[in-house]
C-alpha cells in the first residue's frame, strides 16, 4: 500500500512531465502544418475574391468574378475535359491491365519477382524524367514514331503537336508510368488471400477463371477501391508529365487542371484567378475523398 | 488439358515479355541515345549506336552545374526527410502516449493534409514563402515539403506507436524516465522499420518533386536536378543526345536507390495504402 502523500508526489511530476512533453513535442508539427498547408489553403479562398497580381495587399475586391471567369473560359473546360479523359483511361484501361498483370505474377517465384521489378520501375522515376524520355520517343524526327513512319515511308508525324491526339499520347505515358503502382497494390492484396480458400475452390472443381472471378477478385475489392482512389486523385493532380511533353500546347489543348492553374495563374501573376482555380480543385478533391470514405465504409460493412 | 495449360503458359510469358519491352524500351533507348551522334540519332533512334560517342556523358560528368543540381537536390531531400521524421514522430508520440483535452481534435487537424492535393494552395504558398523572404533558398522547398508530408507520416507513426507495448513505458517510468527521454531512448530505436519506410517515401517525393521547386526557386545556383534538366533541355533543344545523357545519369541513382530500398518503397507506397 502506498501512503496517500507519496502517491500525490508521484502523480505531480508525471502530470507536469506530460505537460512539458505536449508543450515541446506538438508545436513544431502544428506550426509547420498551419503555416505551409492550412494558411495557404485559407488564403487561396481569400485571394480568390480579389483581382491581385501578388504585390502589396489584395485590394481590388471582385467577389466571385474570378470563378465566373474560369467557368467562362473555354481553355478551363478543355483542362477539365482532359482530366476526365485521363480519369477514364486510368480506371478503365490502366487498372484492368494492372489487375491482369498482378494476377499473372502475384505468386512468389524468382521470374515473377523480376517482372514485378521491371513493371514497377517507371513508377520510381521522376515524372520530369519520364516526360522527357517520352517526348523523345514521340519526336517525329528522332523517336520511335520516326522509326515507324520511316519504315512505312510516310512523312514524319509529330503526335505531341497534334491538337486531337496529343492528350492521348500523354494518357499513354500516364499508363506506362503508373500501372506498376496499381499492380503492386493488387499483388500485396492477392498475396494476403488465404491459400486454403483457393485450394478449396479448386477441389470443388472450379476452373482457373472461376477462381479468379469468385474468390480472388471479391477478396481484393478493398485494394481495388484504394487503387481507384489513387487513380482519381492522381488524375486531378497531374502536372509534372505535361510540362516536358507538351507544356499544355498545342494551342492550350493538353492542359490539365493543375497545368492550367500554373499557366494562367502563376506565370501571368493572376494570383486571385489562380487561387480561384485552386479552390475549385480543392472542392473536387474533397468530393472525391467523401465518396471514397463512403465507399470504404460500405466495403467494411459487407 | 496439359497441352492447353502449356499454351496458356506460353501466351502468358509472351504477354509479360511484350509488357516488359513496352516498359523498358523507352528507358533503354534513352541510355543508348546518350551515346549517339546527332546524325546517328536521326537515322537510327532505337538501335545500338554505330559509333559510341562518350562525349555527351563526359561533358556532363565534368560540368560543375550538373553536380550542383544533384547536390542541391540531395541536401534538400535529406533535410526534408530529417525534418519530417523528427517533427512527425514527436507529434505522433504525443498522440499515442498522452491523453489530453483536445488531442483528438488536433490529430484530425493534422491529418487534413491527407485529403487535398498539394497543387490547390500552390499560389498562396508562393506568396507565403516570398513574404518570409525564403525564395531561392533551400528552406523554400524543405519547409513546405516537410509540412505536406506530415499528415501521412503522423498517421503511420501513430499507428505504429500504438502497437508498442505499454508496459515498457510503465516500467521505464518507475525507473524515473520521463516522456521525452523515453521517446529518444526507446520509442525511436524500436520504430526503425516505420522510420525507414516514411523516410524513403519522403525522400523519393522530395527528390522527384518538380512543381514546388519550380515556383519557389528562380536562381540556377539553387536549382534542383529536375529544374536543371528542364533548363538543359531548353538550351540544347536540337541536340537530343545531350538531354538523353542527362536523363540517363539521373536514372542511375534512382535505380540504385530503388534496388537498395525496394522493400521500404513497396511497403511505404502500397502497404500503407492498403491498410489506410
Amino acid at each position: 500500500m502506498t501512503p496517500p502523500d507519496k502517491a500525490a508526489t508521484r502523480r505531480r511530476p508525471r502530470t507536469s512531465g506530460k505537460l512539458r512533453a505536449v508543450a515541446l513535442m506538438l508545436p513544431p508539427a502544428l506550426i509547420l502544418f498551419s503555416l505551409f498547408v492550412i494558411a495557404p489553403l485559407l488564403n487561396a479562398g481569400y485571394y480568390s475574391l480579389f483581382h491581385w497580381n501578388g504585390y502589396g495587399t489584395p485590394q481590388d475586391f471582385v467577389g466571385l468574378r474570378n470563378y465566373e471567369r474560369a467557368f467562362d473560359h473555354s481553355i478551363f473546360w478543355v483542362s477539365v475535359r482532359n482530366t476526365v479523359v485521363l480519369l477514364l483511361v486510368s480506371i478503365f484501361i490502366q487498372m484492368p491491365i494492372a489487375l491482369a498483370l498482378a494476377l499473372a505474377i502475384y505468386r512468389k517465384t524468382p521470374t515473377n519477382a523480376v517482372f514485378r521489378l521491371i513493371f514497377f520501375l517507371p513508377f520510381i522515376l521522376a515524372e520530369i524524367a519520364a516526360g522527357l524520355i517520352w517526348s523523345f520517343v514521340f519526336d517525329g524526327n528522332t523517336g520511335l514514331v520516326a522509326e515507324i513512319t520511316q519504315a512505312l515511308g510516310i512523312p514524319p508525324v509529330f503526335i505531341l503537336s497534334n491538337r486531337d491526339w496529343a492528350f492521348y499520347a500523354i494518357c499513354l505515358v500516364v499508363v506506362w508510368k503508373y500501372f506498376g503502382f496499381h499492380m503492386m497494390i493488387y499483388i500485396a492484396a492477392l498475396q494476403a488471400v488465404p491459400s486454403e480458400l483457393i485450394e478449396a475452390a479448386r477441389i470443388e472443381g472450379a476452373k482457373r477463371w472461376a477462381v479468379i472471378r469468385h474468390v480472388l477478385i471479391p477478396h481484393i475489392r478493398p485494394a481495388i477501391v484504394v487503387s481507384g482512389f489513387f487513380a482519381v486523385i492522381g488524375s486531378l493532380q497531374l502536372f509534372d508529365l505535361v510540362i516536358p511533353l507538351t507544356n499544355g500546347g498545342p494551342s492550350n489543348q493538353t492542359h490539365t487542371i493543375v497545368s492550367y492553374l500554373y499557366t494562367f495563374g502563376l506565370t501571368r501573376l493572376n494570383i486571385g484567378y489562380g487561387s480561384a482555380v485552386g479552390v475549385i480543385l480543392f472542392v473536387a478533391a474533397v468530393i472525391v475523398a467523401v465518396l471514397y470514405q463512403w465507399q470504404l465504409n460500405r466495403e467494411r460493412a459487407k | 488439358m496439359s497441352r492447353s495449360n502449356f499454351l496458356l503458359g506460353l501466351a502468358k510469358v509472351v504477354v509479360l515479355l511484350l509488357c516488359a519491352g513496352f516498359v523498358l524500351g523507352p528507358i533503354i533507348a534513352t541510355v543508348l541515345g546518350g551515346f549517339k551522334s546527332t546524325g546517328d540519332l536521326r537515322t537510327n533512334p532505337l538501335g545500338l549506336p554505330k559509333v559510341r560517342e562518350t562525349q555527351f556523358y563526359l561533358d556532363l560528368i565534368t560540368d560543375p552545374a550538373f553536380w550542383r543540381y544533384m547536390g542541391n537536390s540531395l541536401v534538400i531531400s535529406l533535410a526534408a526527410v530529417g525534418l519530417t521524421l523528427i517533427v512527425a514522430a514527436a507529434a505522433a508520440y504525443v498522440f499515442a502516449q498522452i491523453r489530453f483535452f483536445g488531442s483528438r481534435f488536433l490529430l484530425s487537424y493534422l491529418l487534413l493534409g491527407l485529403v487535398f492535393p498539394f497543387a490547390t494552395a500552390i499560389l498562396p504558398l508562393f506568396i507565403t514563402v516570398r513574404d518570409l523572404g525564403l525564395l531561392d533558398t533551400y528552406w523554400a522547398v524543405i519547409l513546405p515539403q516537410a509540412a505536406f508530408g506530415l499528415s501521412l507520416a503522423i498517421l503511420l507513426f501513430k499507428t505504429f506507436f500504438d502497437q508498442l507495448p505499454r508496459e515498457l513505458f510503465e516500467a521505464a517510468y518507475v525507473e524515473g524516465c520521463g516522456y521525452i527521454r523515453f521517446f529518444w531512448r526507446f520509442t525511436l530505436p524500436l520504430s526503425t522499420p516505420i522510420l525507414a519506410t516514411v523516410g524513403v517515401f519522403v525522400f523519393v517525393q522530395s527528390w522527384n518533386n518538380f512543381l514546388l521547386p519550380l515556383i519557389v526557386l528562380n536562381s540556377r545556383e539553387v536549382f534542383t536536378w529536375p529544374l536543371g534538366m528542364m533548363q538543359f533541355r531548353g538550351e540544347y533543344l536540337t541536340e537530343w543526345n545531350r538531354t538523353l545523357a542527362f536523363i540517363s545519369l539521373t536514372l542511375v541513382p534512382a535505380i540504385v536507390f530503388f534496388l537498395a530500398a525496394q522493400r521500404y518503397i513497396v511497403a511505404g507506397l502500397t502497404g500503407g495504402a492498403v491498410k489506410g
